[in-house]
C-alpha cells in the first residue's frame, strides 16, 4: 500500500498479531573466517536454525570469503556439514535447499583489494538474483589483528556504503582490544568506516535467554527487588568456570589470559545486569544508559595484591583423566606468565551497593563447567532457635544459573522432618528454564544474528561499555604484569590457594558452584 | 509406566499422579499449565500423543476426558502416566461411563493444577459456546479445530457466532507460516495491491480464514478458488507492478515470486498436531487478530 507519507507500513503486520514472528527483511551475510571453529560450530548452524524456524527472509544470501580455491558448491558443502553436525533443530531437506540457493563463495586474501571487488560483485549479484535489497552484514570472524586491514578495504571498495533505504552492518567478535588504549584504537578504526548504530559487537553471553531473564526476573517481579541492595545482600559471586584447558587455542590465548578473555566482557556485563538500576524502558539506549552508569561506579580495592588472585593450571587429574599443565601445552611458552585463572573483588560505589563486594572469578580446568551469578544474602539478624538447631543453616542465596541447565536456584533454610528437636538446614528450590518454557532455548547466536539482521541492538555492548570494562581491568593487569608468575593450581579443583585467601580476608567463602 | 485405576474418582486420580511422582523421586514439578482434552475414542489417542509431544515445550498435566454415555451405572476408569521417555508431562486418560458422561466437569476439577493456566481442547466437534461449556469455563484458552468438521463452512459460522476472547482454532494456527511468508514479502515497499486470491483444496477451513485475514488487512477484494491441494496451494496478491505470489503444490516447499525479483524457494511444510498445539500454548492471552478475522469471514 503506497503511503502518502514517506514511511511505509506493512499492511500485513499488526502489533496485536502475536503469532507472526519477527522475520529479518531482505538481506545477506558475508562471512569471513569461514574455516574457524566459531563459524562452523556456531554461526552456520545458527543461520540454518533461523531458516528452519522461518525467521530468515526468502532469498537470504550467505557469502563465504576466504583464501581457498573453492567454488560456491564447495563452500555450500562446508556449510552443509557444519549444519548436519551442529544445528540445534532437525535437518530438513527443504529448509536446506532454501538456504543453499543463496550460498556464494568469494576466494581471496583478506589483504587483497581485488578480492573486495569480487565480493562487491557477488553482493550486487545477490541483490539482483535474490532480492537482498542492498542490505548486507559483514561478519568478521577473524583474528583482531586483521580488523584494521579488512575494515580499510571494506571502506575503500565501497562495500561499507549503503544506498538510501538499505543498510550495511559489521559484526565483530571479542576480544575488543587487549587494554583500554588498544580498545580505543580499534573503536576509532571501526567508527571511521561504520557509524555506531551499524556496529554489532557479539558477546554471545548476552544472547543467552537467561541473561535476558536476569532483567525479566528483577524488573517484572515484586518479590526480589526490595531485597536487591546493601541492606539485605552480603556479597555477589559471579563465576564462569570451564573444565577444559586451552585446547587448540594456544595462539589466541597465550598473552591474553583469563581476565582479558572473560572478566573484561562477560563477567562485567553480568555484573552490570545484576547491579544496574531499573532502565526507563527496554529500549537499547535506556538499558545501556543504566549499564554504563553502574560500570562507572565500579571501583577496585586499593591493595590489589590482597583482593585479586591469578593462577595457571598445573598438570594433574581432572574428572578421572590425566591432564597436562598450562606450561606444558603445545604452543605455549614454558615461561609464559599468562593466567588461566583470575579472580577479582570490585565494589560498586552507589547507595544501593555500598559495602557489598562483588567477586568475579573465571578459570580453565576447574571442577566443572558452570556459569552463574549468585546473590548471597545476609544472615537473619536474630535466630530464635537453639544454636544447635541452625548449625547447618548458611546464608540464603539467589542464583541465576546461566550454563549449563539454565535456570534459577534459591537456597533457603527449612526444617528437617522427623527430628525430635527443631533442626534447620539449607535446601534449594530449582527452576529449570529449559524445562518450563521451551525444550531447548534458542542458541545465543541465533538470537544475536537475528538481532543484527533486524537492526535491533539492545543485546550488544556499545564501545563505551567495552572501554569501561578495560578501565576497570587495566590496573589489575598492570599490577599482575609487575608481579611475576601466576601461582600454579591443581587441575580439576576450584583455583589457586590465593583465591581462597582473598575471599577469606573479607570473612567470606566461595560458593561451590 | 502406565497405571490403571478402575471404578475410581477424580481425587483418587490426582492422588495417584502425586504418588507416582514421589515413587519416581521427583515430587516437585515444573508444570506450567493443565490441558483438558474433551474427545471420543476415535480421536483420543492422536490428541493425547500430540499433547504429550507438545509437553516437551510446555511441561503440563494432560487430562483426556472421554465421555462414554450408556444406560449402565456411572463409573470412572483411568490410565495415568508420569514423566518417562515420552516427555516431562503428566497424562491422565479418563473414561467417563454411564451417567458420569454428563459430568466431566466434576472429574476435571480435582485434577486442575493450582494457580496455573488451564487450556481446553476439542480435537473434533466443539460446543457452540466454548466459553460457557462446563469444561471450557475453567479455561482461559479454548482450542477448537474447524478442519475436523464435515461441513467446515458451518463449523466456521458456529465458531464466529460463539466466539469469545480466549477462543482459538487450529485452522487459524495452521496459517502462521503462510501469513509469515506473506508478511515478509510485503516488508519492502511495493506497488499498491488491488486484489488478492487464495487457492486451496475443497473444504479447507484455513483458506477461508486466510482470505478473510487478507481482506481485513489489505482492504481489497479477495477471491477463493478450489485446487487439487494439498491444503492451501497458492496466494496471489495483484499489484499495479505485477503479482506477488506464493505457490506451494507439494505441501512442502513454496515458490515466492515478486515483480522484478527472481523467484525464491521457501520451506513451508505442513505441520503436525503436536507442533500446532505447541504454537497455540505459547501465548495464553486472547488472540485478538483471530477474533477479528473470525468475526469478518468472507
Amino acid at each position: 500500500m503506497a503511503d502518502t507519507h514517506d514511511v511505509y507500513t506493512n499492511p500485513l503486520r499488526d502489533p496485536l498479531d502475536q503469532r507472526l514472528p519477527r522475520v529479518a527483511g531482505p538481506c545477506g551475510i558475508a562471512l569471513s573466517g569461514v574455516t574457524g571453529d566459531l563459524s562452523r560450530k556456531k554461526v552456520m548452524p545458527a543461520l540454518y536454525d533461523l531458516a528452519n524456524r522461518g525467521l530468515l527472509p526468502p532469498g537470504f544470501g550467505l557469502t563465504g570469503f576466504a583464501r581457498r580455491d573453492w567454488a560456491d558448491q564447495d563452500f555450500a558443502q562446508i556449510v552443509h556439514d557444519s549444519v548436519r553436525e551442529h544445528a540445534r533443530t532437525p535437518f530438513r531437506e527443504e529448509v536446506w535447499r532454501q538456504l543453499a540457493e543463496g550460498i556464494r563463495f568469494v576466494a581471496g586474501d583478506l589483504a587483497d583489494p581485488e578480492a573486495y571487488q569480487r565480493l562487491k560483485a557477488v553482493v550486487a549479484e545477490l541483490d539482483a538474483s535474490r532480492g537482498t535489497g542492498g542490505n548486507h552484514a559483514f561478519y568478521l570472524s577473524i583474528p583482531p589483528g586483521l580488523f584494521p586491514v579488512v575494515l580499510e578495504h571494506l571502506k575503500s571498495s565501497g562495500l561499507a556504503e549503503n544506498e538510501p533505504g538499505s543498510w550495511r552492518r559489521v559484526v565483530i567478535e571479542k576480544p575488543f582490544g587487549h587494554d583500554l588504549t588498544s580498545a580505543r584504537e580499534l573503536n576509532r578504526i571501526v567508527d571511521q568506516v561504520f557509524d555506531a548504530s551499524s556496529v554489532f559487537r557479539i558477546d554471545h553471553y548476552l544472547g543467552k535467554e537467561t541473561v535476558q531473564n536476569i532483567l525479566a526476573v528483577r524488573f517484572a517481579n515484586t518479590m526480589y527487588e526490595p531485597l536487591w541492595n546493601a541492606n539485605y545482600v552480603d556479597n555477589v559471586q559471579i563465576t564462569m568456570a570451564e573444565d577444559i584447558g586451552i585446547g587448540g587455542r594456544a595462539g589466541y590465548y597465550d598473552g591474553i589470559g583469563a581476565a582479558r578473555d572473560v572478566i573484561q566482557n562477560h563477567l562485567l556485563q553480568l555484573l552490570a545486569l545484576t547491579a544496574m538500576e531499573e532502565p526507563l524502558s527496554f529500549a537499547a539506549d535506556d538499558v545501556r544508559a543504566e549499564k554504563e552508569k553502574v560500570l562507572r561506579a565500579v571501583k577496585l580495592p586499593r591493595e590489589l595484591g590482597k583482593h585479586t588472585s591469578r593462577g595457571q593450571y598445573a598438570n594433574g587429574w581432572q574428572g578421572g583423566v590425566p591432564v597436562v599443565g598450562y606450561l606444558e601445552e603445545q604452543g605455549i611458552d614454558p615461561h609464559s606468565t599468562t593466567e588461566t585463572y583470575a579472580a577479582i573483588r570490585v565494589d560498586i560505589e552507589n547507595r544501593r551497593w555500598a559495602g557489598v563486594p562483588f567477586y568475579l572469578r573465571t578459570g580453565k580446568r576447574l571442577g566443572r563447567r558452570v556459569t552463574e551469578v549468585a546473590v548471597v544474602f545476609k544472615r537473619a539478624p536474630h535466630l530464635p532457635f537453639a544454636k544447635t538447631a541452625v548449625e547447618e543453616l548458611s546464608n540464603n542465596a539467589f542464583v541465576f544459573r546461566i550454563q549449563p541447565d539454565e535456570g534459577i536456584t534459591v537456597r533457603f533454610g527449612s526444617k528437617v522432618p522427623n527430628t525430635s528437636t527443631v533442626q534447620v538446614r539449607d535446601v534449594t528450590m530449582d527452576f529449570q528454564y529449559g524445562e518450563s518454557f521451551v525444550d531447548s532455548s534458542p542458541e545465543a547466536y541465533e538470537r544475536l544474528i537475528l538481532d543484527v539482521l533486524l537492526g535491533d541492538p539492545p543485546l550488544f555492548p556499545r564501545h563505551e561499555e567495552v572501554e569501561l570494562g578495560w578501565q576497570v581491568l587495566d590496573p589489575v593487569l598492570d599490577y599482575w604484569a609487575a608481579n611475576g608468575a601466576p601461582e600454579q593450581y591443581a587441575s580439576g579443583g576450584w583455583g589457586p590457594a590465593s583465591s581462597y585467601d582473598m575471599i577469606a580476608r573479607d570473612g567470606r567463602t566461595w560458593r561451590r558452584p | 509406566m502406565t497405571v490403571r485405576l478402575e471404578d475410581t474418582s477424580g481425587s483418587a486420580v490426582a492422588a495417584a499422579i502425586a504418588a507416582e511422582r514421589h515413587r519416581m523421586g521427583s515430587p516437585a514439578t515444573g508444570m506450567v499449565l493443565t490441558l483438558l482434552i474433551l474427545t471420543d475414542e476415535e480421536y483420543q489417542a492422536d490428541a493425547t500423543a500430540a499433547a504429550v509431544s507438545a509437553a516437551r515445550q510446555h511441561p503440563m498435566r494432560i487430562v483426556t476426558l472421554i465421555p462414554r454415555p450408556s444406560k449402565h451405572e456411572a463409573r470412572l476408569d483411568a490410565e495415568i502416566a508420569v514423566g518417562g521417555d515420552d516427555g516431562p508431562g503428566e497424562v491422565a486418560v479418563l473414561r467417563l461411563r454411564g451417567q458420569l458422561a454428563e459430568h466431566a466437569n466434576s472429574v476435571a476439577i480435582p485434577l486442575l493444577l493450582s494457580d496455573t493456566p488451564v487450556v481446553a481442547f476439542w480435537p473434533e466437534g466443539a460446543p457452540l459456546l466454548p466459553e460457557d461449556d462446563p469444561i471450557g469455563r475453567h479455561a482461559q484458552r479454548r482450542i477448537t479445530d474447524s478442519a475436523s468438521a464435515e461441513d467446515v463452512d458451518r463449523a466456521l459460522a458456529d465458531r464466529a457466532a460463539g466466539y469469545r476472547p480466549g477462543d482459538s482454532d487450529l485452522a487459524w494456527t495452521r496459517l502462521t507460516p503462510w501469513r509469515s511468508v506473506l508478511a515478509s514479502a510485503l516488508d519492502q515497499p511495493n506497488a499498491t495491491i488491488t486484489a488478492a486470491s487464495v487457492a486451496a483444496e475443497e473444504g479447507n477451513a484455513s483458506s477461508v480464514l486466510l482470505a478473510s485475514w487478507l481482506h481485513r488487512r489489505l482492504k481489497v477484494p479477495v477471491t477463493r478458488s478450489t485446487s487439487a491441494g494439498p491444503g492451501i496451494t497458492e496466494v496471489r496478491l495483484t499489484t499495479e507492478a505485477g503479482d506477488i505470489a506464493v505457490s506451494r503444490t507439494d505441501g512442502v516447499t513454496a515458490i515466492l515470486s515478486r515483480p522484478g525479483v527472481p523467484d525464491s524457494r521457501v520451506a513451508l511444510p505442513r505441520r503436525d498436531l503436536a507442533e500446532l498445539l505447541a504454537e497455540d500454548l505459547r501465548r495464553l492471552d486472547p488472540d485478538e487478530v483471530y477474533g477479528d478475522v473470525i468475526g469478518h469471514l468472507v
